[in-house]
């Protein structure tokens, strides 16, 4: 299935954000939620369809203009599943502009690796001196109590011009280590043996693990610190910072990164 | 090229500060995420796809076009986001330059850059290779903290490089694959991250006593 989605959204005029463009077709559609009063907009994503499942080109775009501010949600996880064997990986691409003194918040429900899906996302943002920008990801390594099928995600935070934020992550049979402690695995914190005597036994390594970040780009920033767990607020070399997390499940990420992302960050200037 | 010269330059012994860094792994120690050979083998495989394989390719770039080291250097800033690993990764960068420098006429690369850079930069005026830059870098990735899990956790030295052996196949892979890249833009370049790496590092900056630098 192919499919592209495209929004742009403008300054008003009257303090507030219109939505110049809301384009989606199946699974990619777009509704604009929430009250209208805020002065910034909403879209959420509503899944028109099961997957991503291999074969799948998904495109979006978007767009925030000068003095705009944009919330980009989805209604429910999205579930990357295998598909027909033999069909290329699924693909999403996001591309996202931010203007100088616009704002867009990403802020989708997580992403589901099922076990045997072959999955690349890929994104891209660009955004001007003084705009701002809150990116959140997470992913989820496999449904309940199953292995993580192949996820590779390929993300680049351009702020001012340079590129700010380079990072890729790849899960799943095909990624050497990534269940082992450099990456995203291991037993965390507890004794030896305990492991062992919990875990039920042949249950896959990593199956149910979960990873979040969050970034945030221009003028206003939280302040460094190591979150409780293990997740960390890390200062970037650029006008940035990355929030990121680790987890068992799901909730230990939402626990470390929600703070950050819900309300609205508060400039600390 | 010397295969001797690139001993040289990968010698555990190169007096380049290396050996005060476990490469995450105290931390992984501490954490209870490493106790015993299985979970170092995991550890040891995960940094070499990643971190292994993003110095390795900057190693390969910095030693293709050393001029344009200021854009490599750029590159590995925007792929560590942990300042404790920035600052690691610079202190080790200055080091090798300082050993680099008594034993090659190396390019300028500014005062303090990144590992891998110097790495490219020492590697090109010793004579090498990018491949064989990219190599040596992969190859510290895991040595480093190889030899510092036989000292936390007293393992085995000899099933220790047991494992190193078995990762050299792949090191020589991630070194090619390096090598082919460095007329690449520099955001194509790999850019795989580790988020235990980036965590565990900003916790290991927080103690008061630990065995290792980083």
């Amino acid at each position: 299935m192919r499919a592209s989605a495209r929004i742009v959204a403008e300054a008003d005029g009257r303090g507030g954000t219109r939505l110049a463009v809301l384009r989606g077709e199946s699974p990619l559609l777009l509704r604009r939620t929430g009250p209208a009063t805020a002065g910034g907009a909403t879209v959420h994503l509503v899944g028109g369809a099961a997957g991503p499942l291999r074969g799948d080109d998904l495109r979006l775009e978007i767009e925030v203009g000068p003095g705009a501010e944009l919330d980009v949600r989805s209604v429910a996880a999205s579930l990357a599943l295998p598909g027909r064997p033999g069909m290329p990986p699924s693909r999403l691409a996001v591309r996202a502009a931010v203007a100088s003194g616009a704002a867009l918040r990403w802020l989708p429900e997580p992403l589901i690796a099922a076990s045997g899906c072959d999955h690349r996302t890929t994104t891209h943002v660009e955004v001007a001196a003084g705009g701002r920008l809150v990116w959140r990801d997470d992913l989820v390594c496999g449904r309940h109590g199953e292995p993580a099928g192949d996820v590779r995600t390929r993300t680049t935070i351009r702020y001012a011009g340079a590129t700010l934020y380079r990072h890729d992550l790849a899960i799943g049979p095909d990624a050497p280590g990534w269940a082992g402690a450099a990456v995203l695995g291991g037993p965390p914190h507890e004794p030896a043996g305990a492991a062992q005597a919990t875990d039920p036994p042949h249950k896959p390594s990593g199956a149910g693990w979960a990873t979040g970040s969050v970034i945030v780009a221009g003028p206003d920033l939280p302040p460094a610190r190591v979150l409780p767990g293990d997740a960390a607020v890390m200062p970037l070399a650029g006008p940035g910072m990355l929030a990121v997390a680790v987890g068992t499940d799901i909730r230990a990420v939402r626990a470390a990164l929600d703070p950050l992302c819900d309300p609205v960050p508060v400039p600390t200037g | 090229m010397s295969l001797a010269t690139l001993l040289v330059l990968a010698d555990g012994r190169l007096p380049a500060g290396g050996h005060a860094h476990s490469g995450g792994l105290e931390t992984a120690v501490s954490s209870g995420r490493v106790r015993d050979l299985a979970g170092l083998s995991g550890f040891l495989h995960g940094r070499l796809a990643t971190s292994g394989r993003v110095a390795a390719a900057f190693a390969a770039a910095a030693c293709a076009r050393t001029a344009e080291w200021p854009v490599w250097d750029a590159g590995l800033d925007a792929r560590t986001p942990s300042p404790a690993l920035r600052r690691a990764s610079r202190a080790q960068g200055r080091a090798l330059l300082r050993a680099g420098r008594a034993m090659w006429p190396v390019a300028a690369v500014g005062r303090e850059p990144h590992h891998p850079v110097a790495l490219g930069a020492v590697a090109a005026a010793a004579g090498l290779d990018p491949a064989a830059a990219a190599v040596a870098a992969a190859h510290g990735t895991v040595t480093g903290p190889a030899s510092a899990a036989v000292r936390l956790l007293g393992l085995d030295p000899y099933a220790v490089h047991a494992l190193l052996a078995r990762l050299a196949p792949e090191c020589d892979r991630i070194a090619a694959d390096a090598a082919s890249r460095t007329a690449a833009p520099v955001d194509d370049l790999p850019a795989a991250g580790a988020p235990l790496l980036d965590i565990g590092a900003e916790q290991h900056a927080t103690w008061e006593v630990r065995l290792f630098a980083s």
